[in-house]
């Protein structure tokens, strides 16, 4: 490994790093200083030039995305930033609000400047009590400090307020039109799009959500400059020109069987195999891994031996998996049915569906029973057409659903019918059984 | 009498100005009542439609959406205990956490104890998977937590 000094992670586990004298005494804010020194278009040319990528999971270049923007609005526009973080491994949007809030906050003041946004709200599920405190806690101490409200840090009409607003308890959320449904107090039900939230979206205003880490990274940016930023990750494939390339360090996320699961950092580009032996310490047990999920359970799988993949917004592709997703790994060893996988991923997106389109919701619901029978041993080989069937059928792919999480629901399977179907012709033929501990119990 | 206090009013009414209509302050409001009284009654929801100029239909479409809401029919108890049995957690031991769990305090998911103490619930994933198996107390994540570990923080729970 080439050495790379963590900087998302650079305060992270330094006492008090979540209060705004410790953060500024480490170089906090300085991104802002030389944010503010530009023009708001200089911001925005400066995030575009770098090739910043959404860190949330779609990898939209950031920078682009704000240029969507109407010229001249007479206002208000507004800022979303998703903290609903629900993708099933992930966890890095957490460790950077609770541990460096001011982080992102920066990132978030940044953003707000370079699109004229006065009203900033930071949509974070309620689960997730620590980070709403700590970040509560560090917008109170900017507003006592004059680095937000009126004139933010003395810049003449430079207005911004920022307001936490707490989910409560629905994954769809992170979903970004649902999540501006949510913040309006309705249920999340995703919109036909377009129009895009950049013309039409928080109180039918023009509206840019971004995600936590791209915030971070928005921060370093405007600190370090674009050509540090560029200095590390993929670059575009020139032969294909729908690349935009991989650039800047990336919050990994590595859980299930390895022996130090963790939230690690390196540029993008990594491969599995790299994150789960020189950061994760293996897989637990002295087993071998049977597979992983590359970027959160929607992307699909991998299988041990497609560990090479590099985790970019383009090798997973290449593997017929979805994305690079959230760059969640989750890794199962060489002794888990892989039906278990299976259904434990049919289950969620089937309790997540938010019921808006029929074959989300009916789709989900019957993937999920047809492999609760195929885990009783009850299965018929012909169930596994039924799951293909169901997959094609469901998503943005085909064409069935408003939005993405019918794909991220249809995925796994895809990918288990590609690459496990002999386990799973195996399982079915000779009728073997796994315990659903949670059936066993009734209610759900 | 009405069911939602003056204070209570007065904290909702507090956060209008973050909004450019009342409607968006639903789920603000849905939580600081549910938070006092430990579910969403019928007349809550008329006195929240009131005070938001929404019909209480609007509230109720809401409310029904969120997995988090309780009517007074399922009323939490002082605590709620939710066990992660996504797939990270799943992997680690969540599920068996969570059977443990219901074994123990003779509780079916979502189920909450006859003294009214706990509420136990599964939930997705909460975020937490460096830590898993893991669980929230309330808005209080704990992770790698054992099942002996799981019982004795909710045996020390205070009433």
């Amino acid at each position: 490994m080439p050495t790379f000094e963590p900087v998302l992670l650079r305060n992270v586990g330094v006492k008090d790093s979540h209060t705004l004298a410790v953060y500024r005494e480490r170089g906090g804010y300085r991104g802002l200083d030389k944010a503010l020194a530009l023009s708001p278009a200089q911001v925005v040319d400066a995030v575009k030039a770098s090739g910043l990528r959404g860190r949330g999971g779609a990898g939209f270049p950031t920078g682009v995305k704000w240029t969507f923007l109407p010229k001249d609005h007479p206002g208000p526009i507004y800022m979303c930033i998703n903290a609903d973080e629900s993708e099933p491994g992930t966890f890095n949007n957490r460790i950077l609000m609770e541990e460096d809030p001011h982080q992102v906050l920066e990132g978030m003041i940044i953003g707000c400047y370079a699109t004229r946004a006065t009203t900033a709200y930071l949509y974070i599920r309620y689960e997730y009590g620590h980070s709403y405190r700590r970040l509560q806690a560090a917008i109170d101490e900017l507003y006592a400090a004059g680095m937000l409200g009126r004139n933010v840090c003395g810049k003449d009409g430079f207005h911004l307020d920022i307001y936490l607003h707490r989910g409560a308890g629905a994954y769809i959320c992170g979903e970004e039109t649902g999540l501006i449904e949510s913040l309006e107090g309705k249920r999340a039900w995703p919109r036909i799009k377009p129009p895009f939230p950049a013309i039409e979206g928080a109180f039918r205003k023009p509206t840019v959500v971004n995600n936590i880490e791209t915030m971070a990274c928005v921060t370093h940016i405007l600190n370090l400059g674009v050509e540090w930023f560029k200095s590390m990750g993929i670059p575009a494939d020139p032969k294909n020109p729908r690349d935009a390339g991989s650039f800047g360090p990336k919050l990994y996320c590595v859980s299930g069987h390895v022996n130090k699961p963790g939230c690690y950092e390196a540029p993008l580009g990594l491969t599995v195999r790299q994150l789960i032996d020189d950061f994760a310490g293996g897989v637990w047990k002295g087993r071998k891994a049977k597979g992983c999920i590359p970027g959160g359970l929607s992307m699909g799988f991998l299988t041990e031996a497609e560990f090479d993949c590099k985790l970019d917004f383009a090798d997973p592709g290449k593997y017929r998996c979805l994305g690079l997703g959230t760059a969640a790994v989750i890794v199962f060893d060489d002794q888990t049915p892989i039906v278990d996988v299976l259904y434990n991923s049919c289950r969620f997106f089937s309790h997540e569906s938010c019921g808006q389109c029929t074959p989300c919701r009916e789709g989900t619901s019957w993937m999920t029973k047809i492999l609760a029978r195929i885990r009783r041993g009850e299965g018929e080989l012909s169930d596994l057409e039924v799951l293909g069937d169901v997959e094609r059928g469901i998503g943005l792919t085909p064409g069935t659903t408003i939005c993405g999480l019918a794909d991220g629901a249809a995925w796994p399977v895809k990918n288990a019918l590609q690459k496990f179907r002999p386990e799973l012709e195996d399982w079915i033929r000779n009728k073997r059984t796994s315990v659903d501990v949670l059936a066993a119990l009734g209610g759900h | 009498m009405p069911m939602l206090s003056p204070a209570l009013r007065e904290r909702i009414q507090a956060l209008f100005p973050r909004y450019p209509n009342k409607q968006a302050v639903t789920l603000p409001a849905l939580h600081m009542v549910q938070d006092e009284l430990r579910c969403v009654p019928a007349e809550a929801i008329r006195e929240i439609a009131e005070l938001l100029e929404l019909h209480p239909a609007q509230v109720h479409d809401t409310l029904s959406f969120y997995g988090f809401f309780r009517d007074p029919d399922r009323k939490l108890g002082q605590h709620r205990v939710w066990v992660c049995r996504s797939l990270p957690c799943m992997l680690r031991g969540g599920e068996e956490l969570l059977a443990h769990l219901c074994g123990k305090l003779h509780l079916r998911p979502g189920e909450t104890s006859t003294d009214g103490k706990v509420t136990l619930e599964f939930a997705e994933c909460l975020g937490a998977c460096e830590g898993a198996p893991c669980l929230l107390v309330n808005d209080d994540c704990h992770l790698s937590v054992t099942p002996q570990q799981a019982e004795e923080m909710i045996a020390g729970l205070g009433s």
